[in-house]
């Protein structure tokens, strides 16, 4: 009997938050870790609720997982940035209204000592000096939105993605760890610049590893919001999801967007419309 | 070596500010743990109890599931609970991903065989004349039952302590289940795993003595209560 009353107890516990949700619609999200990790959504989070009285919630995992989620029905709106494979799930039906919203830029990263003399190269060229010298080169290896940006500028510069060669380093883990472990290996890596911010900002302004290859137009990271299609998962909330994307798009969430910053520098720049 | 300093500090500073985010990962930890140990015991205490004392075909193979159970992955069991309450899986209806009930699940899942098999265990391991020496004093089914269950109540809050430590201990299925929502399904190890993967290795630090803590804190009441009922 006393065992039951505290289950009941325990349920009712468990019931009190369900209750509480009731009152606001709640949006649930996949996303990448760089929007979560810079802290972009905690400034955009509050924000939404404040304006349009929905709830976002969001799950960061890399953009490969996010767009599984929405493949499976289990989020309802995505924010990722794997442009190409954005479109394959349009194409198959799976996401709908991909709207961008911003971007960022990626940059390569490396000792500032810079072991393979890759600084003021293009990408292309950097990569291949890398491979020539054996430099140390860490990979996200974890499917996300970076790692398969990386593995296009690989093909992009006409060379085989390197994968079990002993200098090649795949952590398979979130960029903020990516970088530290290409830190302590003394090696290459490839970020986008609010991580690499977010990184700078966190070592005192004195970074172990610098950026070395930047401006570079194969280097544009774009983010992309969309709706998980209604059509082909009918649990979800378009409806929500819709709104969400229009408030991303409007002229003052972008201003948002773009006056977030760390240690005085933009992560971000608005680019919804374009 | 400095982030063990840091974060015994900011460990402490996170509890005597009041936190908000810390505390709503102690309250999503202490919400699931509990309930899922409460449902652990609730129903893998009886299963053992029966797998240790009664005699019925089938048994051992029966012993032989659960003690393999008990070297389940958690990751594997965080998947095998997704794939189930995905929207696309069969209970997907249900609504329990990405909640506080959905980690329950799993959780019980990793409790319930290290439960069981200890209970088992620890019936199996009583003294053998126990039985016997009942059964001449005169002791009905009844009686028989509850004395064997009191000889075992020890070695029963043991098992729940056991279990209770992989429970609030996890990370993998609060991870893919729970989905490491802020204000929501963000634990202690799932914000430890955020913070470490953020580089803020102070705060993992940080928030591991706090998990530390809750656990100390559970077993101190644990041993109370065996302190009591022993007297």
């Amino acid at each position: 009997m006393k065992k039951f009353l505290l289950l009941a107890a325990v349920l009712a516990m468990l019931a009190a938050p369900g209750a509480a949700l009731a009152e606001k619609p709640v949006l649930m999200m996949a996303t990448t870790t760089s929007t979560d990790n810079t802290g972009l959504l905690d400034v955009l989070g509050p924000l939404f609720a404040e304006q349009t009285g929905i709830e976002l919630r969001w799950t960061a995992v890399g953009t490969g997982k996010a767009l599984e989620l929405g493949r499976n029905c289990d989020v309802d709106v995505l924010l990722v940035h794997a442009p190409a494979a954005e479109k394959k799930e349009v194409e198959a039906g799976a996401a709908v209204d991909r709207t961008q919203v911003m971007y960022n830029d990626f940059v390569l990263l490396g000792p500032a000592a810079d072991p393979a003399g890759v600084k003021g190269m293009t990408v292309a060229q950097a990569l291949k000096a890398m491979a020539d010298k054996q430099a140390v080169f860490v990979s996200r290896g974890d499917d996300s939105g970076t790692h398969k940006k990386e593995l296009s500028l690989w093909q992009a510069a006409g060379m085989d993605v390197p994968d079990k060669q002993a200098w090649y380093v795949q952590t398979g883990q979130g960029m903020l760890a990516t970088i530290r472990v290409a830190a302590e290996k003394n090696g290459y890596t490839m970020a986008d610049r609010g991580t690499f911010i977010t990184y700078e900002a966190e070592s005192g302004g004195t970074p172990p590893v610098v950026i070395l290859v930047e401006g570079d137009s194969p280097l544009l990271n774009q983010y992309s919001a969309m709706a998980v299609n209604p059509a082909k998962c009918p649990g979800v909330k378009y409806e929500l999801a819709k709104k969400f994307i229009d408030w991303m798009a409007s002229p003052g969430t972008q201003k948002a967007i773009g006056e977030y910053s760390l240690m005085g520098k933009p992560l971000f720049v608005p680019n919804a419309g374009q | 070596m400095d982030y063990l300093l840091d974060g015994l500090t900011q460990a402490f500073f996170l509890l005597v500010t009041g936190h908000a985010e810390t505390y709503s990962a102690v309250w999503a930890t202490l919400v699931v743990s509990t309930s899922a140990i409460v449902l652990c015991m609730a129903f893998g205490a009886p299963l053992g109890f029966v797998l240790g004392h009664a005699d019925f075909p089938g048994r051992r193979a029966l012993r032989l599931v659960v003690d393999t159970m008990l070297s389940f992955p958690t990751v594997v069991i965080g998947l095998l609970v997704y794939s189930f309450l995905s929207r696309q899986g069969p209970l997907g209806g249900l609504g329990l991903l990405f909640t506080l009930p959905g980690i329950v699940i799993g959780l019980v899942l990793l409790g319930l065989p290290v439960v069981t098999a200890m209970t088992a265990s620890a019936v199996e391991n009583l003294d053998r004349r126990l039985k016997p020496t009942l059964r001449t004093l005169g002791a009905s089914r009844r009686q028989e039952l509850w004395a064997t269950l009191h000889e075992a109540r020890f070695h029963m809050a043991l098992a729940a302590v056991a279990a209770y430590g992989r429970i609030v201990s996890e990370v993998g299925i609060a991870m893919m289940v729970g989905g490491n929502i802020k204000w929501h399904t963000r634990t202690i190890t799932t914000a430890i795993a955020l913070e470490t993967g953020k580089g803020q290795f102070a705060m993992g630090v940080a928030l591991g003595l706090v998990l530390l803590l809750v656990a100390f804190a559970i077993n101190l009441g644990v041993a109370s209560l065996r302190r009591l009922a022993g007297k």
